[in-house]
């Protein structure tokens, strides 16, 4: 069956399951959906009002809430989709024992629900930058190629970590860190000219960074109003590449053991 | 496939690879691979087994716990690929999704409705449609909206068998579901299922209990460890798996 007819089959279920996960995640909180807008708006008050300090000397960054908030988006977004997909086949293993659906409905659909958060966050984006007054310009219709690439990437890294999460749980505890130590070496909250007085070797990894590509992409087209080099596209299109094809090759290999490991 | 048929299990063996602890994380993966201990033990499930259900049949699966009964379930139920032989099978399955795996204990009764029928693939459209239908049968007028955490697991037991069972399917999987719940509901459901046999529906009936077996089924198979033991009118092989004396063997 191919992909797409896969998904007008059990569209109701892919409805459902990310459904499910926005609705229990804010059950009985008052502000329910609005935390979705408040909580990137509260953490980016928190860090600009931090770190515009700190950074002020670098002074290269016009706006640096819309600056930071930018990365934030983007970073979250990945950070949250991909470690709450990882561990959706390992949470799912009363179901699947079950009855037979696609198992890789189950990460895609955690992709999807963080990227309702996503959408939400974006809200903030705008309040941001309607109150710092950012200039906007017609390039900002272009975010929606680097949103489109931080999702085809997500797909494919939680493909890839939702699979092997199965044979090894310990990543997931893992995988944590490694976030964090990836949160670092993504200029999320730092300029970029920070950079100059860095070792080049860490130089090199932020600038390979996939994420880094997909947020110079997102700043040029919202913050800066220019189109972004083409550099930056091919780099983020081969990176959304990569992590799809190695995502499902070995999602597909290890799918028909998953059963036998949960 | 036989047209009259509606479930063919050819040669189907089952194995399992036992390794004597299960390694699931990568510490002990590493020491286990240097070391060479990473040996798994076989465990044949099922071996060579072979059977026909026809259209309309009802057909319990008897034997002891471990015998394989559950596995055979899961492999015509499609979650599960036999290591050997193939599975035939013709039109739906509704699998009766066990207490607590197609729910979620946050939602309330009417939202696991709309989850739990997704999962079993049925449309939203018919759903919405016979939702009152599916809420009396289970007798939970009163208890729509509140969340399936405070549920007792009868009440667990009587949504989940509403929710499948709500349309015909041309097959219905039943493991040791009636267990739970009161006699009063155990005797809704096999009228429930009599009337879905009436009308077409193959069933295959796991149960500890020989008298539901009896009941409901008009054939039986008896598997043992793994194997086919006996297979026939439901009332042979029950009385045959019964028989004291051949327990003894």
């Amino acid at each position: 069956m191919s992909l797409l007819s896969v998904f007008v089959k059990y569209r109701d279920l892919i409805n459902q399951l990310v459904m499910r996960d926005i609705k229990t995640k804010y059950r009985r909180s008052i502000l329910g959906l609005l935390w979705t807008v408040l909580n990137p708006l509260l953490m980016m008050t928190v860090l600009s009002i931090v770190f515009s300090y700190f950074f002020q000397r670098y002074g290269d960054v016009d706006n640096f809430p819309v600056y930071l908030l930018c990365g934030q988006v983007i970073f979250n977004f990945f950070n949250e989709s991909t470690s709450i997909a990882m561990g959706s086949i390992v949470h799912s293993g009363e179901l699947i024992k079950k009855v037979y659906v696609p198992k890789y409905l189950f990460p895609i659909t955690k992709v999807m629900s963080s990227g309702v958060n996503l959408l939400a966050s974006m809200i903030a984006l705008v309040i941001v930058m309607v109150v710092t007054r950012s200039r906007v310009t017609p390039t900002v219709l272009l975010a929606v190629l680097p949103l489109l690439y931080v999702l085809l990437f997500s797909t494919g890294v939680s493909l890839f970590l939702s699979a092997v999460a199965v044979s090894f749980r310990d990543l997931m505890h893992l995988y944590s860190v490694l976030t964090t130590a990836w949160m670092y070496l993504t200029p999320v909250i730092y300029p970029m000219s920070i950079l100059e007085e860095a070792p080049r070797w860490v130089v090199f990894i932020i600038n390979a960074n996939p994420l880094t590509a997909f947020i110079k992409v997102f700043r040029a087209v919202v913050l800066d109003g220019v189109t972004p080099p083409a550099i930056l596209h091919v780099q983020s299109l081969v990176w959304c590449a990569i992590a799809l094809i190695v995502g499902s090759l070995v999602f597909k290999k290890s799918q028909d053991s998953f059963i036998l490991k949960i | 496939m036989k047209i009259e048929n509606a479930i063919e299990v050819n040669n189907v063996s089952m194995c399992f690879n036992l390794s004597r602890q299960k390694v699931d994380n990568i510490k002990e993966y590493v020491i286990k691979a240097l070391k060479r201990q990473l040996f798994y033990e076989e465990f044949w499930a099922l071996q060579d087994v072979s059977f026909e259900v026809r259209k309309g049949d009802s057909v319990g699966l008897v034997g002891m716990n471990g015998s394989g009964k559950s596995t055979m379930l899961k492999i015509i139920a499609g979650v599960l690929k036999p290591t050997k032989g193939s599975v035939e099978t013709t039109g739906t399955i509704a699998p009766m999704i066990e207490l607590g795996a197609g729910f979620d204990h946050d939602l309330t009764a009417r939202e696991n409705i709309f989850l739990n029928g997704a999962l079993i693939g049925y449309p939203k459209e018919m759903l919405e449609e016979r939702f009152d239908e599916i809420i009396s049968f289970a007798g939970l007028e009163r208890f729509v909206d509140v969340p399936i955490k405070n549920f007792s697991s009868g009440m667990l037991a009587r949504l989940g068998f509403s929710i499948a069972t709500i349309v015909d399917a041309d097959i219905l999987i039943i493991d040791e579901i009636l267990s739970v719940g009161d006699y009063q509901f155990q005797n809704k459901c096999k009228k429930r299922i009599r009337e879905m046999m009436d009308r077409n529906t193959t069933v295959l009936f796991v149960s500890h209990s020989i008298e539901q077996v009896k009941e409901i089924c008009n054939r039986a198979i008896w598997i043992d460890k793994g194997h086919i033991r006996m297979m026939g009118e439901a009332e042979e092989v029950c009385d045959a798996y019964e028989d004291p004396n051949e327990k003894l063997m």
